[in-house]
C-alpha cells in the first residue's frame, strides 16, 4: 500500500531482481558453510549500482537518493538474508560521515560510496544498546590524543577498513576515525548467530591524529543522533524483509501441507493467527516507511518515529518468526527449512541499535512518565 | 484550481461561516444526526448544518448533482485539515452519509440517486440499517426476514436486531429475503422503506453501558413499494458486502470521531503520580502504556499511508477488514488503559462527579467495537481467505 516515486520504484525493482538472482538465501547458505562473513564479492557490485552511496550526497560521490530508497533495499536484503556491508557502511558510516563533514570524512565517504572501503560504527560497550553510556575516553593534548576503552557488537568490525568510534573527552562526545590496524587496537572478530560478523574491540593508548576527530561536542551529538536514527529505521526495514519472508513461507505452507486429510490452512485456529500476523506486518510497514520519510524530510519527529519503528518491528519480527516455526511444526525446527535462519537474523537485528524495551522507555520518558 | 488557492479560500470561508460554538470539543450528545425529529442543541448547530449543506460539504466527496461538494481526494484532505485546524465540528453525521450514500452511488438508479442523496446531504432524513437478526449475526447471509412479492408490493415480515437508533430514524435500508428458492447469498434484496409504515415497531435494548443506542425492530406485513429496491432482486448481498466495506473503513479509521482521544499519559500521571525517578508509580501499567503508545503511532501511520493510497485512486477492498480489526482492537485497549489509570475514581456511575462515569461508560461501549460491523474473528476469516488465499 505504499506510494513510491519513480526513483524509489526503480530502486525497489532492481533490488528485487538483483538480490533474488545473485544473492538469495541459497547464496547465504553457501557463505555460512564456508564460514565467510565478509562476502567480499558483493561490495563492488553494490558500489557499481550506487547502493553503497545511497545516502551519501552527490557532491561527496554518492547517489543521495535518501533513506526511503535505502529502506527498500534493506527490506530486500532482509528477505534474501543477504550478507553485505550495506547497513554498517552505507547507512551508519555513510550517515555519520555525511553529517560530520571535513576533508577526512569526505575522502572516506567517497571511497565508501563506490564500495572501495568498508567502515563500521563502534558505539556499544555493554550487552544492551546504551549509546549514552560511554566509558571509552580520549585524553591528552591536541598533538598527543590517546584513546582507551572497549567496544562490543561492532557489526562488520572484523573486516572494516576504519572504525567510527564514540568516546568521551571530559564531558564532550567525540566521533573518532580509527584504523583497526593501528598500534594498541585489539580486535576479536566473531561469527554471530545469524552468520554475520561483529567484533569486540579494545583500545589501549591508541594514538589519534587530530584530523581523525570527525566531530566533537554539540556537532558530535547531532551527527550521532542522526546516525542512530537512520540506523534504527533501516535496521527495522531489513528486519521487516526477514519477517515478511518468514510469513510468506508460512502462508505457503498453510496452503499446501495436509493433515487429517485437509490442508492445514483450512483450520480456523491457524487462519486467524496467520491473518493477525498479516495485519501486524501491514501496519508496521507503514510505520517504518513513515520513519524513513521523516529522515528524508529531516523532520522534528524523526527521533520518535524511528524509535517507535524499531520498537514495534522488534515485536512483530518475533511474532513472524515464532509463528512461522510453530505453524510449520517439526519441520520448522530443521536447518533445511529457512525459518530458523529468519529467526536468528531477526534476533540479531532486534538487539542491534536497541530493542523494544530500550526505545519504548525513551518514548515514555519523552511523554513525561 | 490550484490546491493552495483552494486551501486559502476554504480557510477564509470557514473562518467567516463556522460559528464559534461549533469550534469547541464535542461529546456524544453534541452530534448532529439530522432527520425529522432531530432537535438542534443550538441555533449555531442548525446554522452550521445549513451553510455546510449549501456548499455540499456535509458530503464533500459526492458529486454536486446529488448535493455533494464534488471535491477531489486532495481537496477533501485539505478541507478536513482546515476544519481540524479550527476544531470545527462535523456538521452532520449519519448512516446515510457513511453507508447508504456510497451504496446508492454505486448501485442506485438515477431516480433513486436524485431523490435520496440530496436528502441525506441536507440531513433531512435520518436512516437506520436493518442487517442483523436474532439468528443471523456473524452469519449475516443466513437472515430470514421475508419479503413476499404480492404484485404491487413486497410484504416484509420478520425481526431485525442491533438496529442503531431505529427508534429515532425516519427510514431504513434493509436486507430482506425476497427469493426463497435461491441460494443463501443470492436470495437477498436491498430494500428502502419508511419507518412510519404500518407494521413497523421498535424496542430499545439496554446495554452494559446503561445506554440504549440499539433496538430490536419488528416488521409485520409492512408494504414496501417495488421501486424502493436498490439494484436487482437477489443483488442484496453484493450491495451489503460493498456497504460493509465502507462501514469497516469508517469504524477502523474514525475511532477518534467516536471517542474523545484524551491524553492517556496525562490522565495516568494525574491519577497515580510519579515515583522518585520521575516514572509513573505503577510499573506494570507504565509498561502497557509504553506498548500502547508505540502501537498507536503505528496505527496512525498506517491510516495516513492508507489514506494516501486511496486518494491516489486505489481501492481498499477486503483490506478494509484489516483497518477494522486493527483500529477497534486498539481502541478497546485505549479504553481499558484509561479506566485502569483512573482507578476507583472511575468507578463512580451516577451523580455529577467524573462526568457521571463517562470514562467507564465509554470503556464498556468500546467492547462492542470488535463485534459490530463484523467481529474481529470474522475480519480475520475474511483476510485469511480474500487476501492470504488460505483454503476453505
Amino acid at each position: 500500500m505504499e506510494l513510491l516515486n519513480e526513483d524509489q520504484q526503480l530502486i525497489a525493482d532492481s533490488a528485487t531482481g538483483f538480490l533474488r538472482a545473485s544473492h538469495s538465501i541459497t547464496a547465504f547458505r553457501a557463505l555460512r558453510e564456508a564460514g565467510d562473513t565478509a562476502n567480499m564479492a558483493i561490495r563492488s557490485e553494490l558500489g557499481e549500482m550506487g547502493w553503497m552511496g545511497i545516502v551519501v550526497p552527490e557532491e561527496l560521490g554518492g547517489l543521495g537518493l535518501g533513506y526511503r530508497a535505502a529502506g527498500l533495499i534493506a527490506e530486500e536484503l532482509g528477505r534474501n538474508l543477504t550478507v553485505s556491508p550495506f547497513l554498517s557502511s552505507a547507512i551508519l558510516a555513510g550517515t555519520a560521515l555525511a553529517s560530520t563533514g571535513g576533508a577526512v570524512a569526505q575522502n572516506w565517504a567517497a571511497k565508501l560510496a563506490v564500495g572501495e572501503a568498508v567502515l563500521a560504527l563502534a558505539v556499544d560497550e555493554t550487552a544492551k544498546h546504551r549509546p549514552k553510556r560511554i566509558a571509552t575516553s580520549v585524553t591528552g593534548g591536541a598533538d598527543d590524543l590517546r584513546l582507551n576503552g572497549r567496544k562490543t557488537y561492532v557489526v562488520d568490525g572484523g573486516f572494516a577498513d576504519r572504525l567510527i568510534v564514540t568516546a568521551k573527552q571530559g564531558n564532550d562526545l567525540c566521533l573518532l576515525l580509527i584504523d583497526p590496524q593501528a598500534a594498541g587496537v585489539t580486535l576479536m572478530s566473531q561469527v554471530m548467530l545469524d552468520s554475520r560478523n561483529a567484533a569486540t574491540v579494545v583500545f589501549e593508548d591508541v594514538a589519534v591524529r587530530e584530523a581523525d576527530v570527525l566531530a566533537q561536542g554539540q556537532a558530535a551529538d547531532t551527527a550521532l543522533s542522526k546516525t542512530l536514527a537512520a540506523g534504527r529505521a533501516v535496521v527495522a526495514a531489513e528486519q521487516l524483509g526477514v519477517a515478511k519472508a518468514a510469513a510468506d513461507q508460512t502462508y505457503d505452507y498453510l496452503r499446501t501441507r495436509k493433515q487429517f486429510g485437509v490442508h492445514i490452512g483450512q483450520f480456523q485456529a491457524l487462519q486467524h493467527r496467520a491473518a493477525d500476523l498479516y495485519c501486524a506486518l501491514a501496519q508496521v510497514s507503514s510505520l517504518i516507511a513513515t520513519a524513513l520519510n521523516a529522515l528524508d524530510d529531516d523532520s522534528a519527529d524523526m527521533e520518535t518515529l524511528t524509535r517507535a519503528a524499531k520498537a514495534k518491528m522488534a515485536r512483530v519480527g518475533r511474532q513472524a518468526t515464532e509463528e512461522g516455526v510453530q505453524m510449520h511444526g517439526g519441520i520448522g525446527m530443521t536447518d533445511e527449512m529457512d525459518l530458523g535462519l529468519f529467526m536468528k537474523r531477526d534476533r540479531a537485528l532486534t538487539e542491534f541499535l536497541g530493542d523494544a524495551g530500550h526505545h519504548t522507555e525513551w518514548i515514555l520518558r519523552q511523554r513525561g512518565i | 484550481m490550484a490546491l493552495d488557492e483552494f486551501r486559502s479560500n476554504t480557510r477564509d470561508w470557514l473562518e467567516a461561516n463556522c460559528p464559534a460554538e461549533m469550534r469547541t470539543p464535542m461529546g456524544e450528545d453534541d452530534i448532529c444526526w439530522g432527520g425529522h425529529t432531530f432537535v438542534f442543541r443550538s441555533p449555531a448547530q442548525k446554522h452550521w448544518l445549513k451553510v455546510m449543506a449549501d456548499k455540499g460539504w456535509t458530503v464533500p466527496a459526492w458529486p454536486k448533482a446529488y448535493g455533494g461538494g464534488g471535491l477531489s481526494g486532495n481537496e477533501q484532505k485539505v478541507l478536513a485539515e482546515e476544519m481540524q485546524r479550527i476544531n470545527a465540528r462535523p456538521p452532520l453525521q449519519s448512516f446515510g452519509i457513511w453507508m447508504l450514500g456510497p451504496a446508492l452511488l454505486q448501485f442506485g438508479s438515477e431516480a433513486q440517486k436524485c431523490h435520496y442523496l440530496p436528502q441525506i446531504a441536507r440531513g433531512e432524513i435520518r436512516w437506520c440499517q436493518g442487517y442483523s437478526e436474532p439468528g443471523a449475526g456473524s452469519d449475516l447471509a443466513g437472515l430470514q426476514t421475508k419479503g413476499v412479492d404480492t404484485g404491487a408490493y413486497f410484504e416484509v415480515t420478520g425481526q431485525k436486531i442491533w438496529t442503531s437508533y431505529a427508534d429515532q430514524a425516519d427510514w431504513i435500508f434493509c436486507l430482506v429475503r425476497t427469493e426463497p428458492d435461491e441460494k443463501k447469498h443470492t436470495g437477498i434484496s436491498f430494500l428502502l422503506f419508511d419507518m412510519q409504515s404500518e407494521g413497523v415497531s421498535t424496542k430499545p435494548i439496554k446495554l452494559i453501558s446503561g445506554a440504549s443506542p440499539f433496538c430490536e425492530t419488528f416488521f409485520d406485513a409492512v408494504k414496501v413499494p417495488k421501486d424502493q429496491i436498490v439494484g436487482g432482486r437477489g443483488q442484496g448481498w453484493t450491495i451489503a458486502k460493498y456497504l460493509l466495506t465502507h462501514e469497516r473503513e469508517m469504524i477502523g479509521a474514525s475511532d477518534s470521531a467516536l471517542f474523545a482521544k484524551s491524553d492517556l499519559t496525562e490522565d495516568a500521571v494525574a491519577a497515580i503520580g510519579l515515583d522518585e525517578t520521575g516514572r509513573l508509580d505503577d510499573p506494570m501499567l507504565r509498561a502497557e502504556l509504553g506498548q500502547f503508545l508505540v502501537d498507536e503511532m503505528c496505527f496512525d501511520a498506517h491510516l495516513e499511508m492508507t489514506g494516501a493510497y486511496m486518494r491516489a485512486g486505489h481501492e481498499l477492498g477486503a483490506r478494509s477488514a484489516e483497518l477494522k480489526y486493527l483500529g477497534t482492537e486498539l481502541n478497546k485497549r485505549r479504553q481499558s488503559l484509561r479506566v485502569v489509570a483512573g482507578g476507583s475514581d472511575d468507578l463512580v456511575w451516577e451523580g455529577t462527579a467524573n462526568d457521571a462515569g463517562q470514562v467507564t461508560k465509554d470503556w464498556l461501549r468500546s467492547k462492542a467495537n470488535t463485534i459490530e460491523g463484523g467481529t474481529s474473528e470474522v475480519m480475520l476469516s475474511i483476510l485469511s481467505k480474500a487476501v492470504l488465499k488460505l483454503p476453505g
